[in-house]
């Protein structure tokens, strides 16, 4: 065995241009799997934490906020989202049949500060009331959020002293949110009271366009419905009953996205579906052309003393190599893309986009491996067949 | 050890000129002493080659039979036979001969490994000693003339001791120096106890050689 290995490895390296572009060949096919099963996984894996993030089954916003649109761009874009409605509302939600908790946010407005590549979102919400956020602090932190406490999104970079600065107002980051791959990963989450006061301070400076009355207004409502309701029934039942909002349900809002994602996969998986087919036949061919001009090495090597098996074994092992080393490749490059450029990846496509897990990375990486181990096999095995079958005999009278 | 062919025949069916079988080598019966050298001459496309490549098992005979002491070669399985044929006949081909990935070193030690045999460096440099291209030992075949890399081949060929040598034109194309070389190293073989067979068209052979056939249109006739 060690002997095959070495005598095609010396059969490569003799012709380093051939190795190269079927090494070239077999990593643009690791490269193509890889990557596209990690963008698949990511897409999927971003849209399920969404999913979990959101945490309400309904969310209310005026009706004049056109719903799906804003409020699709708020959570994945972290495009900034301007509508209020009167405080009222908050109470005449609660008072729904089926309504088992409320809680108000309010979307302040999308800054650029000076911690971060992308644009801010501040949102107020009610720390005595919220369901959706404080479950999701990454460095579980225990304490009150505090009048000019924030809460940050998975994007937003902590610096040493822990604080960020808005309109000339210090705000200490008491905790840091899971990642999600969406626009909530750069929102700035603060107590009613900071939101107040930020807004104060932005009036001074003429820095906000709207002026709005933080302790009258609030720009939208989660709704969690009690176990035993049906969440289309109370969902139907706000938008009857309360006048000027629209009630949305949250999982719509992803099903949306959720569509668009099954087609991305469909045609990611179509493409290298596609990639593979035709890099496999290149490869065959090609792999066969090298084989057959050396026929007669092979059967000089037949005249030596190897068997049928050992040619056979001879050729297997080149593909092997040829493949293998192409994986390790193929999989170094596509990690080195997609893992820096993830989240230009994410913003680009539009949807949440979240990296795979590490231990899922590398069983990914084996498989790619393997599947291109399997591909070696696959296209060595009619050149092995072939060469193994020849007559040494006939070959070794052509072309004297 | 002994090798003996009894009624061989090797018929090849050519498909162009309308289907006509022709016989490349008919009924031929024939023994390889050991310790001597025979010599095949012939015309071209007398069969000379087929035969060769027959006795050294590379080429299944249409009918007849290569006895190898008492073994049958061609009723052998594949394994068995290569791994006869690695330990104990030595071929030379008709050609070029060299792996161009290899060096002459490489080259000449291919048979150790690809039998597996360990240590057999002192050996080939002993035999590129004698054959003089010691000096040639970590060139690639591409960069040797044809007497060179007809040495190399030679050289591979007996690397083993192999107690059967089946020479084909080692000494086509190369000048009087290097065939007179080439000969008398075979000889040498012979001396040795090794049973050696040489086809070839050189008329300096027949002075090394114990006895000669003629092969003629499939068919073996003793010259001397
Ligand atoms: N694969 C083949 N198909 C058809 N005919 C063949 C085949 N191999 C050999 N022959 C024929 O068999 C005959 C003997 O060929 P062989 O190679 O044994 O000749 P040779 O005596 O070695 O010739 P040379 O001295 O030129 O090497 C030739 O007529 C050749 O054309
Ligand atoms: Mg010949």
């Amino acid at each position: 065995m060690r002997l095959i290995l070495q005598l095609s490895r010396k059969n490569l390296a003799g012709r380093p241009g051939r190795a190269a572009a079927m090494i070239a060949l077999a990593a643009f096919l690791a490269f193509a799997i890889f990557a596209g099963s990690v963008v698949s996984m990511s897409l999927q894996r971003g849209l399920g934490t969404l999913e979990n993030r959101l945490g309400a089954d309904i969310i209310v916003v005026p009706a004049s906020a056109k719903s799906q649109f804003n409020v699709n761009d708020i959570l994945l874009q972290g495009n900034p989202g301007y509508f209020y409605m009167d405080r009222e509302k908050l109470d005449k939600i609660a008072e729904r049949e089926g309504v088992a908790a409320v809680s108000p946010q309010l979307y302040l407005a999308s800054m650029v500060a000076s911690c971060c590549s992308s644009r801010l979102q501040l949102i107020g919400f009610d720390p005595e009331t919220d369901f959706t956020i404080l479950p999701w602090v990454r460095e579980s932190y225990r304490g009150e959020i505090g009048l000019y406490d924030i809460l940050v999104g998975a994007n937003v970079t902590v610096s040493g002293d822990y604080t960020l600065r808005f309109y000339g107002i210090d705000c200490r980051i008491v905790g840091q949110l899971e990642k999600t791959g969406s626009g909530l990963d750069n929102a700035v989450y603060a107590n009613w009271e900071t939101i107040e006061k930020l807004i104060e301070a932005s009036e001074e400076k003429n820095l906000n366009k709207y002026s709005v009355k933080a302790d009258s207004v609030v720009s939208s409502v989660l709704v969690r419905v009690a176990d035993g309701y049906d969440i289309e029934q109370v969902l139907n039942d706000i938008n009857l009953r309360v006048r000027k909002v629209t009630a949305v349900r949250a999982s719509n809002m992803i099903s949306g996205i959720a569509e668009n994602l099954t087609r991305l996969s469909g045609v990611i998986s179509l493409l290298i579906a596609g990639v593979w087919l035709l890099g496999l036949l290149i490869m065959m061919i090609a792999f066969s052309m090298m084989t057959q001009e050396r026929k007669r090495e092979f059967a000089v090597l037949r005249a030596a003393g190897a068997s049928r098996r050992q040619l056979g074994a001879l050729i297997f092992a080149e593909a092997l190599i040829v493949c293998c080393a192409g994986a390790v490749f193929g999989i170094a490059l596509a990690a080195l893309i997609v893992w820096p450029f993830s989240t230009a990846i994410g913003s680009a496509l539009g949807v949440p986009f979240l990296l795979p897990s590490l231990p899922t990375m590398l069983a990914l990486m084996a498989a790619t491996l393997a599947a291109c181990a399997v591909a070696g096999v696959l296209i060595s095995s009619i050149s092995a067949v072939r060469i193994a079958r020849q007559d040494t005999g006939l070959i070794l009278r052509e072309g004297n | 050890m002994r090798l003996t062919a009894e009624k061989l025949t090797r018929s090849f069916t050519r498909v162009r000129q309308g289907t006509n079988i022709l016989p490349a080598v008919k009924e031929t019966s024939f023994a390889l002493p050991e310790g001597s050298l025979t010599e095949i001459t012939g015309r071209s496309g007398s069969g000379k080659s087929t035969l060769l490549h027959m006795l050294a098992g590379l080429l299944r005979p249409t009918a007849g039979c290569v006895l190898l002491d008492d073994r049958d070669l061609y009723a052998l399985d594949d394994r068995t036979l290569s791994a006869l044929r690695a330990k104990h006949i030595g071929v030379v081909p008709q050609g070029q001969t060299g792996l161009r990935s290899l060096t002459v070193m490489e080259n000449i030690l291919l048979p150790a490994m690809l039998t597996g045999v360990k240590g057999m460096e002192p050996e080939a440099e002993a035999l590129m000693e004698r054959m003089g291209i010691a000096d040639l030992r970590g060139a690639k075949p591409g960069e040797l003339s044809g007497g060179e890399m007809r040495r190399m081949s030679i050289a591979r060929a007996m690397l083993l001791r192999p107690e059967i040598l089946l020479a084909d034109e080692p000494t086509g194309d190369l000048d009087d120096e290097n065939t007179a070389r080439v000969l008398s190293l075979l000889r040498q073989a012979a001396d040795a106890g090794t049973a050696v067979l040489l086809v070839t068209h050189e008329q300096e052979a027949k002075r090394y050689a114990d006895r000669v056939w003629r092969m003629d249109a499939g068919a073996l006739v003793m010259e001397t």
